[in-house]
């Protein structure tokens, strides 16, 4: 069966690349020259047991969840590939080994063919189990390989009841695996329990929760998350910072991601050529329970341990981000070669773990580089060294008059004495 | 007498040329109506979505989400950002806090001078209104202080306090930037090389290559162009300055001489 459906799927994807290679002009075909692969939407919803109830507008929650997917299944932009999976759809019994692994493909991942992912929907009876995690682990092997945002989007209506694996932790080594990969997540009428398991998930990879009670608000934020995918960002290319600085990469313009644990250094490296300007900025995200208080400092440190220039942040309370930059221009040199300056950046954070949540992997880390011409030094504290105010006309009324007293005098005192002689 | 005059004449003067000057102060409240207003935020600094000032941007979210928009600001521009988050209407379990954020192109925290960066939204409210009036944009600073500079903006709003059966719910918000321009008293020496706009090393290479279709990290411009930050006000001050003394010199000049010639100068000369 399945077999067959990729056969088709095959066909069909074939057939739509033929065409779209026709119908698709000269313009469109460049932009997949810039090295940015389609972007891609796993769909992974909830068909357990407990999606029959009826609770949303009158229908139950599958009959709510199968007329969402239509919806979007004909909304999907052109360039997303979409794929389908399902978890508790396949397995009714009691066992809770058999059921935490029921997790399965219903649509694969790929160019969409509208009509057979909407059959594929249709076939789903509400069934069993809640294998959240294992879903979410086999949903990041459907997205594996391009280099294009990647997005799971899970429903579920009920937490995980595949206890001892904890579907946030999943989610945050997921996300510590690749790039680029967010989970988005909807909880169909939740509990309090519930919502904090889903808000736990998203914000583990930068995704956002919401919380569902109506037919149309899930289609439509369902849209919204698939459409988000498709919008052109910038991918960050990943790189390993190490310990000190003498053994950093070093890195060009743009921008790089790397994880950092608590407490932990990471050092890069930036050749700035005499004249030019570094400007760096780093973002360290909190993906997991800490402690309220926190900070996160970036320094520029010369070769010899010399600090040039420092950003620091602090905060508290609820974040997703901790961030802060610096800039750092060097002057122009007077001889001719003079040799780029390697500065080293350091990133250190103050985040502490609240208690329980596990240390690794690293928080992620985001730092954009960027060496620009510059720099400009100014002479003045204004602009020109120009003045302004009422201060400035009678200071210079007065010393104009008084210059011009002192010139009439002068040349009286001349004529008299001419006069004279 | 004949000074007196000559100085009302300059006072003339001065009025007329410093008004403009003055007019310049009015906020700048016209909406640049060339695209429509963005309807959706960004989740991150990388997604930020990008709005003009004097746009009205909307996005519908949840409570808990973390939402980003940036917008460019220029050298003497003092940007005052207003949000609004209408709460849903079905009942709460407490109140809410919430709190809007404004970094700048180095994505550094900028104070507010004015403006409730945070409040609390009781059990029953209906919407929340934040503000933020940034310090003004100049064009130039030393490396080591935090002032805010040409370039590419961000804001973000969450709510930062809420109950865990809070998260979620649909929300509406509102976002505008406008800017009041602040003039020549903000007018510095120096300027940067290139506006804060991150990624713009990578963006002005491709340009050359003629790639203007990659996804960049920040594309926003001013509506006409950043300014090149020579031209100021304080041209006109210290050029009428100059005006007024030469004149009040030849005043000084003419007092020391009487009126004309002299008196007693004899026939002949």
């Amino acid at each position: 069966m399945i077999t067959r459906k990729r056969l088709a799927t095959g066909v069909c994807t074939l057939l739509a690349a033929l065409a779209a290679g026709m119908a698709v002009p000269a313009g469109a075909v460049a932009d997949e020259t810039t090295a940015q692969d389609a972007p891609k939407v796993d769909l992974v919803l909830d068909v357990s047991g407990s999606m029959r109830a009826r609770d949303i507008d009158g229908g139950s929650r599958m009959a709510a969840a199968k007329q969402a997917f239509n919806e979007v299944l004909d909304a999907t932009p052109e360039e997303v590939q979409l794929g389908i999976r399902t978890l508790g759809a396949n397995y009714p019994g009691n066992d809770q080994k058999t059921g935490c692994k029921d997790t399965a493909q219903l649509y694969p991942v790929g160019p969409l063919d509208r009509t057979e992912a909407k059959t594929a929907v249709a076939t789903l009876q509400p069934t069993g189990w809640t294998p959240i995690g294992p879903a979410l682990l086999k949903a990041a092997d459907d997205l594996d390989g391009g280099n294009g945002s990647r997005r799971i989007v899970l429903i579920s209506d009920g937490e995980d009841t595949c206890a001892p694996l904890d579907p946030c932790e999943v989610a945050r080594e997921i996300a510590a695996k690749g790039i680029g990969l967010t989970i988005d997540t909807l909880g169909l009428v939740p509990n309090a329990k519930l919502s904090k398991q889903l808000s736990c998930i998203a914000e583990a990879t930068g995704g956002t929760y919401t919380s569902v009670q109506h037919k149309e608000q899930l289609s439509d934020k369902v849209n919204q998350l698939v459409d988000r995918t498709a919008d052109k960002v910038v991918t960050p290319v990943a790189v390993d910072g190490t310990g000190q600085c003498t053994s950093a990469p070093t890195l060009k313009s743009g921008l790089y991601t790397d994880r950092e644990e608590f407490g932990q250094h990471r050092f890069y490296r930036v050749d700035v050529a005499p004249g030019q300007e570094l400007r760096a900025s780093v973002s360290v995200s909190d993906d997991r329970q800490v402690n309220p208080d926190y900070g996160v400092t970036l320094r520029a440190i010369t070769v010899h341990g010399r600090e040039i220039v420092r950003g620091e942040a602090t905060g508290s309370g609820r974040t997703d981000v901790m961030s802060t930059g610096l800039r750092y221009p060097k002057a122009k040199s007077d001889e001719e070669d003079a040799p780029a300056e390697t500065v080293c950046l350091q990133v250190a954070n103050s985040f502490s773990p609240a208690a329980g949540v596990k240390t690794t992997p690293g928080f992620p880390l985001e730092l954009t580089v960027d060496v620009v011409d510059g720099p400009d030094q100014a002479g003045d504290v204004a602009s020109f060294g120009l003045g302004r105010g009422w201060w400035l006309l009678g200071a210079l009324v007065l010393t104009g008059f008084l210059a011009g007293v002192l010139w009439g005098w002068i040349s009286r005192w001349r004529f008299a004495v001419w006069r004279t002689n | 007498m004949r000074i007196g005059k000559m100085l009302t004449a300059a006072a003339l003067l001065l009025g007329a040329s410093v008004t403009p000057a003055v007019a310049d102060s009015s906020p700048s409240a016209s909406p640049s109506g060339d695209s429509a207003a963005p309807t959706s935020a960004g989740t991150s600094f990388r997604t930020a979505t990008e709005i003009e000032q004097g746009q009205q941007a909307t996005a519908s979210a949840s409570t808990g989400d973390y939402l980003y928009w940036s917008f460019p600001a220029d050298a003497g521009q003092r940007p005052t950002v207003k949000a609004t988050v209408k709460l849903p209407s079905t009942s709460r379990s407490g109140a809410q806090s919430w709190q809007l954020d404004v970094y700048d192109g180095l994505r550094r925290r900028q104070a507010c001078q004015y403006g409730t960066q945070t409040r609390t939204a009781a059990q029953g409210a209906s919407s929340v209104d934040l503000a933020c009036t940034l310090r003004t944009v100049r064009a130039w600073s030393e490396p080591w202080a935090d002032d805010p500079l040409p370039g590419t903006y961000y804001v973000r709003l969450t709510a930062v306090g809420l109950g865990a059966a809070d998260l979620g719910l649909p929300v509406n918000t509102e976002l505008r930037v406008d800017s009041k321009e602040i003039g020549g008293s903000a007018a510095v020496d120096g300027s940067l090389a290139q506006p804060l706009v991150p990624g713009i090393a990578t963006t002005s290479q491709e340009e050359t290559s003629s790639e203007s279709d990659a996804a960049v990290l920040s594309s926003l411009k001013p509506d006409d162009g950043w300014t090149s930050g020579w031209w100021s006000d304080r041209w006109v001050w210290t050029a009428i300055g100059g005006i007024l003394a030469a004149l009040a010199g030849i005043g000084g000049y003419a007092l020391t001489r009487g009126s004309g010639r002299p008196s007693r100068v004899p026939q002949g000369y």
